[in-house]
């Protein structure tokens, strides 16, 4: 990770890094400012073009944490991979957690993240007791449900304008150890996955499933759907270190060609049928963690991700529209996730979960293609009634935006006055 | 487990060492100036398992307070097996070749602050015939250079010290540890352009912990250190004068 960098590697920016070492500190007298954690959103939302980056990861000290309730306090600079290796030894696991767990508690905050089992703990917000939160101005807010409710709401989702978030107090789950138990099988289209996933969320803590965006005409939606629970397993956990992606290729080898072939084969590989399978959480939960900067393999113009979220009833014709459109284009990637939502509401006035089916899928940049590409997406999401996570964006449109986050304006009365960023000044045209 | 005191706690260095003594259960004494930040650290390593976190707040400037300091870390503790001497500032060069007192400001906190704590601690260790004395000097003690000699004289001040305190106390079955490391990517350096000489405080600090259970006269951090400077040394002064480091 570079710090000032965002994870799809473009836009890049010049920012003014301003680390932070002490939660006790006042702000810096300077801005507009902006928190900047692991650096593990995708577009702008963690920039700050011209401005300043407080630079959180300093801030990574545990308060307190108590094996009996589960309940965790901690700066929020620390990682979530951090928490796990303290509480999973002891029984307790996030509750709700990314595709990654090199994320920040406070990023966690500020994108209200979720995970494969939305569908049952809703997201990040939820199961947040409560948080400080620095303003500029030098006063410190304490945020529950309860306790400067407005704020808290503000905050949870509010892409870390709202000031900076100083600690967190989490409510952990209790899990029976590092391992996970469940299925993995093959669908051969949208109506099959909505079956499986209809059929599975109640049974499972974790349902996701990935989708071969290359796949035409019969095979169009055909992907594997992967379910699971925590479960007591004895064995020794998988070894191995963590491999570095060691350089940027000048040329990306993600092409047309590699990803039609990659995947097929992936479809087609034995492990995707498997009816009793044992996963540690690592590779079930964090497939690419082992794999560090593999946001390299995007080449030097970086990537794109696209995540959006589809309303039930509107995805079954939006979803296969947008798969053919991707399949045509010939520019998706591999790693194409599709999972249902479930149907709590989130707590943060800006949170991106909400009830429907999401998409998510990477597109080496390519210039003006990709992001005529996008903008398509953006049509037919638009038509849907869904929205663009915003953590994963890095060019939707402000009418896009508008649309899709209408308490956008009521965000903007909490918003510090010494606060900004990259993000938020393309999608209000500066406001 | 090990009880450590630690001096500088507040430092980056320092703090990712007592992660790792925390880690294991050890009983860390913290001294540093701000003790808010002392307490958040203290509360960080107890969640991280130290058996006992003590604190207390402490200018090293100050040397007179150094044995009221010793005395209470060890009573808190109920003994100590070890102490970690990682306090310092990083001089500014240029202010103290036009100011006699900045340059014996920094001489005072680099060295002769870390000897005071040192002559105390020798005598505390020699008298219980065990303990380890860990001192974090700096490769920039190796040979003075334009561009930080006086931190370079005072990191070289303890180098000395600290070896002729090994010899005398080896003998008693007191360690003293030299440690020297390069180039940190500490928060502070968050900044700057690092190239492949820099080192994270957490590699530092897992060599330093090594270093004070390995019993380890010297130790370059990282090793690559000990060839580079061992380089540095070897030109000759004539050659030396020329060069811009």
């Amino acid at each position: 990770m570079s710090t000032g960098v965002s994870w799809g590697r473009w836009p890049r920016y010049e920012q003014r890094i301003s680390p932070l070492t002490s939660r006790f500190e006042p702000l810096p007298k300077a801005g507009p400012m902006l928190v900047f954690g692991n650096g593990r959103s995708y577009g702008d939302v963690c920039l700050n073009a011209g401005g300043v980056l407080l630079a959180a990861r300093g801030l990574d000290r545990f308060i307190s944490f108590d094996a009996t309730s589960g309940v965790l306090e901690c700066e929020a600079g620390v990682l979530l991979s951090e928490i796990i290796g303290l509480t999973l030894p002891l029984g307790w696991f996030p509750p709700v957690t990314p595709g990654t767990a090199l994320v920040t508690v406070g990023g966690a905050i500020a994108n209200d993240v979720h995970g494969k089992n939305h569908h049952r703990a809703g997201s990040f917000g939820h199961h947040l007791l409560g948080f400080t939160l620095r303003r500029s101005s030098g006063e410190v807010l304490q945020c529950a449900p309860d306790e400067h409710a407005d704020w808290y709401a503000a905050t949870i989702g509010g892409l870390g304008l709202t000031g900076m978030i100083c600690t967190a107090r989490l409510q952990m789950r209790r899990v029976p150890g590092e391992w996970i138990g469940g299925d993995s099988q093959r669908f051969g289209n949208l109506e099959e996955f909505f079956a499986l996933a209809a059929q599975s969320d109640a049974a499972y803590e974790y349902t996701v499933a990935w989708l071969d965006c290359a796949a035409t005409g019969g095979k169009l939606g055909r992907g594997v759907f992967m379910r699971g629970n925590h479960l007591q397993h004895e064995a020794a956990p998988p070894r191995g270190r963590s491999l570095r992606f060691p350089l940027t290729p000048p040329v990306s080898p993600v092409t047309g060609l590699s990803v039609r072939a990659f995947n097929s084969l992936y479809f087609n590989r034995p492990a995707a049928q498997q009816a009793h399978a044992i996963w540690h959480y690592q590779p079930f939960l964090y497939p690419l963690d082992r794999l560090l900067d593999w946001n390299r393999l995007y080449g030097p113009r970086g990537f794109f991700q696209y995540q959006c979220v589809l309303p039930n009833a509107a995805a079954t014709a939006a979803l296969p529209e947008m798969l053919r459109l991707i399949a045509r284009s010939r520019q998706g990637s591999f790693l194409v996730v599709l999972k249902q939502f479930g149907e709590q509401p989130s707590r943060g006035l800006l949170s991106f979960p909400r009830p429907g089916v999401t998409l998510a899928l990477d597109f080496p940049n390519r210039g003006e293609p990709t992001l005529q590409l996008l903008e398509m997406l953006d049509a037919i999401t638009r038509e849907a009634g869904g929205a663009v996570y915003p953590a994963k964006d890095a060019r939707m449109s402000a009418q896009s935006f508008q649309q899709y986050f209408p308490a956008w304006t009521q965000l903007k009365d909490y918003i510090d006055p010494m606060f900004s960023s990259s993000f938020w000044r393309r999608v209000t045209g500066g406001s | 487990m090990q009880r450590i005191l630690i001096i500088g706690a507040t430092s980056a260095i320092a703090e990712a060492a007592a992660r790792l003594f925390a880690g294991r259960g050890d009983a860390l004494f913290l001294a540093a100036r701000n003790s808010e930040r002392l307490q958040g650290i203290a509360a960080d390593l107890s969640v991280r398992g130290a058996s006992l976190v003590e604190t207390g707040e402490f200018d090293a400037r100050a040397y007179d307070s150094a044995p009221a300091l010793l005395h209470t870390a060890t009573e808190r503790l109920g003994g100590l097996d070890a102490a970690l001497i990682a306090h310092g500032t990083l001089s500014d060069q240029a202010a103290c070749q036009v100011s006699i007192d900045r340059m014996r400001e920094e001489f005072d906190i680099n060295a002769l602050s870390v000897m005071a704590l040192c002559t105390e601690l020798a005598n505390q260790f020699e008298a219980q015939g065990h303990g380890v004395i860990a001192v974090i000097s700096s490769v920039a003690g190796d040979r003075g250079r334009q561009s930080n000699y006086v931190y370079g004289t005072a990191k070289a001040a303890v180098t000395a010290f600290t070896s002729g305190l090994r010899q005398r106390l080896y003998p008693k079955g007191v360690r003293v540890v030299t440690i020297k490391p390069g180039f940190v990517s500490t928060p502070m350096t968050a900044a700057f352009k690092k190239g492949a000489l820099w080192a994270t405080p957490a590699r530092v600090a897992a060599e330093i912990v090594g270093a004070i259970d390995g019993g380890k006269a010297v130790l370059y951090t990282p090793w690559f250190w000990r060839p580079i400077m061992w380089i540095i040394r070897s030109v000759p002064e004539n050659v030396f004068r020329r060069l811009r480091l």
